[in-house]
């Protein structure tokens, strides 16, 4: 079985193109996806492959286009809305919570939206507050949304095609400066289910959990950590909703001490209550409290040096590592 | 069809003149037509109908008073030739979606009153058994799509609903209601642009009840005439006659005929009035008397029932009948209702996702 080296870019466009090729019923719309080839380029070659009527450029209406997605999907299509960043999502947010999560339940069964919102979320490079927003915490916390936060090529594509095929409404969210990372990903087809994380990297003296481009840096950062004498096991749940807990109770049942690092904001943030879940399943696995590295309580700030100290680094994470290990 | 610039100033608001009940000789051509169109048989039901969501509706307030439905509870009375008279003008597979102002329209689209009655008790036999409630009212054997509690949260749903028809080349159309006080938000304006820029099956039915809760649409709108929307947008707009469920038939079964072999949309005003305040707990005195009274002089119902009795379609001894069994069919909704088991409490963990 051989695989291909390929971007994050290339694996969702793939995904897109073998769904499309599957289902008619599926189609992609949003700013900039047909002629301009996408403001990311995700969506690239998709409209000279299958025609207008299945790749549609919008008006900059997201509420209206999204909307425009739920009510196609609850009468016979599957669509995959872009939003050209995660940011635009918060014009769309009364159809993305009223409707596209709430229809099925309110509807008592009868209306599903089979429905992907995707997109690139996260803090880029100095695009300043209103572009850098890390979403999660905010759709995982409604019922009736999945929400998925891929870090790998294979990840993208496994996980993009099993959200394309899901009867519910799939929050994707990519990560900007991940787009143009590479990876291995199969050649043959492939799906990836939701709710089954991975093992970056394995060892025993601390779990550090973490999503998305995360898990990027801190892999580049284990020899850092290494440094210090401490070993660890990352794990990346890779769907925030539904979360893998056997994955990391298993982890922690070994290490016995746990860092979550995020890219969002502290306060009720994915971390919050990622640690909730590990308090409740594993309390008496633990040998210290769970410590948190997150984004700081603060919107990103334009200049380099304050959007660095704002996000999350190896640095701080060792730090915390040590804190558990009571090394500090 | 008649456009907004050569019909606009037909249908009176407060201030001018009062208005008449319609007659046989007042009928113009396209409500004669209409009449004929729906005949005796048709026209009866249609007025079966709007009496039966009165009737229904009139129960529903005293059923509220003794707490077998909770909640909000906005009624529809005085509305009731808008959304009985378009419904009957489009087929079942087309599509319907409205507000929380809801029951008219289930009910105008054949969903039966014990459903719906039971969906207000909260129970099991309910359209959603129990979980949506008066403002969400869901069919998927009737293709409504809700019953929508947030202003104007329901225009793109209706919209996705024409995007798929288009899509599938199905000849459906999508009817989508909302308020007045809907056109100020963003949804509708959005919505309006893709549906003419795509040339989408989209009826925009703007139920002008003048009132946005209790702001009334002249402190909520810098213009009056609705239908001033459409040629912004590149789309064909028409004012009806709210009151008038041949109005109201005729423009849609028209737009419809048209619409279905090449999709477009349209936009339509329908000025109308609810007799009763926004939602149940709303004494509504932010209105004169005598307002009411003006539109009570044109009510819906007795409109049609005056116009058949002239035209000897239905005597006074037919419509008692009639009327009795309509109300013998809300007792029986009630008793429906009311027999109904509540669900299992196990009900309230199903249907967060799909299987």
């Amino acid at each position: 079985m051989g695989t291909m080296n390929i971007t994050m870019r290339e694996a969702l466009n793939q995904a897109m193109a073998e769904e499309m090729e599957r289902d008619e019923t599926i189609f992609l719309m949003g700013e900039e996806v047909a002629e301009y080839n996408g403001a990311y380029k995700v969506s690239e070659g998709l409209l000279d492959r299958f025609g207008p009527k299945r790749v549609w450029d919008t008006p900059i209406s997201e509420n209206g286009f999204c909307g425009l997605g739920i009510g196609a999907a609850m009468t016979g299509l599957r669509p995959i809305i872009e939003f050209m960043t995660f940011n635009f999502a918060f014009v769309a947010m009364d159809q993305i919570i009223n409707n596209a999560a709430k229809t099925l339940y309110m509807s008592g069964g009868q209306f599903s939206v089979p429905m992907v919102m995707r997109g690139p979320g996260g803090a880029a490079a100095q695009v300043g507050a209103q572009h850098s927003s890390v979403l999660d915490s905010i759709f995982a916390y409604f019922p009736g949304l999945k929400v998925v936060s891929p870090s790998t090529p294979k990840d993208a594509k496994g996980l993009l095609k099993t959200a394309i095929r899901d009867d519910n409404p799939v929050i994707f969210i990519e990560n900007e400066l991940l787009y143009g990372v590479s990876g291995e990903v199969p050649e043959e087809e492939f799906t990836i289910p939701m709710g089954e994380g991975a093992v970056r990297a394995e060892g025993g003296d601390v779990t550090l959990i973490a999503f998305s481009r995360i898990n990027h840096m801190l892999l580049e950062g284990i020899p850092e950590f290494q440094k210090e004498g401490i070993s660890v096991e990352l794990i990346d749940p890779r769907t925030v909703k539904p979360l893998d807990l056997d994955i990391i109770a298993r982890s922690v049942s070994k290490t016995h001490r746990v860092v979550i690092v995020e890219e969002g904001h502290r306060f009720a943030g994915v971390g919050a209550q990622v640690a909730d879940e590990i308090y409740q399943r594993c309390f008496d696995d633990l040998d210290a409290p769970i410590a948190r590295v997150t984004h700081a309580e603060n919107p990103l700030p334009y200049a380099k040096h304050l959007e660095a100290v704002s996000l999350p680094s190896v640095a701080e994470t060792i730090r915390a590592a040590k804190a558990v290990l009571y090394r500090a | 069809m008649a456009t907004a610039a050569n019909r606009k100033g037909r249908t009176s608001n407060l201030g001018e003149r009062r208005k008449q009940p319609i007659t046989l000789k007042t009928l113009k051509p396209r409500w004669k037509r209409a009449m004929e169109e729906l005949g005796r048989e048709g026209l009866v039901a249609l007025y079966r109908q709007m009496f039966l969501v009165r009737s229904f509706e009139q129960r529903c307030e005293q059923m509220y008073q003794q707490r077998k439905i909770g909640g909000f509870l906005h009624l529809y009375m005085g509305e009731e030739a808008v959304g009985v008279g378009m419904l009957a003008a489009i087929g079942k597979d087309d599509y319907v979606c409205t507000s929380y102002r809801d029951h008219g329209i289930a009910l105008a689209r054949g969903i039966a009153s014990r459903t719906l009655m039971a969906e207000l008790f909260g129970k099991v036999d309910g359209l959603s058994r129990g979980k949506g409630g008066s403002m969400h009212f869901y069919s998927k054997e009737h293709n409504l799509l809700g019953g929508h509690g947030i202003v104007g949260g329901q225009i793109p749903i209706g919209l996705g609903a024409a995007f798929s028809a288009k899509y599938r080349d199905s000849g459906q159309m999508s009817l989508i209601f909302l308020g007045d006080g809907a056109v100020q938000q963003g949804a509708f304006h959005e919505c309006m642009n893709i549906a003419s820029l795509w040339k989408l099956p989209a009826i925009f039915i703007i139920e002008n009840n003048q009132y946005g809760m209790g702001t009334s649409t002249s402190r909520s709108s810098a213009v009056q005439d609705f239908t001033s929307k459409g040629p912004g947008y590149n789309m064909e707009a028409i004012m009806v006659d709210g009151m008038n469920l041949l109005d109201c038939y005729s423009v849609v079964a028209d737009a419809v005929a048209v619409r279905r072999k090449k999709p477009k949309p349209l936009l339509i005003e329908a000025k109308t009035y609810r007799y009763r305040g926004h939602s149940i707990s709303d004494p509504a005195t932010y209105r004169k008397k005598d307002e009411i009274e003006r539109y009570r002089d044109i009510d819906p119902i007795s409109q049609i029932r005056s116009l058949m009795a002239e035209n000897s379609w239905l005597d006074e001894a037919q419509a008692k009948e009639l009327e009795r069994e309509v109300r013998d069919e809300v007792v029986d909704a009630v008793n429906f209702a009311d027999e109904s088991p509540p669900s299992d409490v196990a009900e309230r963990g199903q249907h967060v996702y799909a299987e």
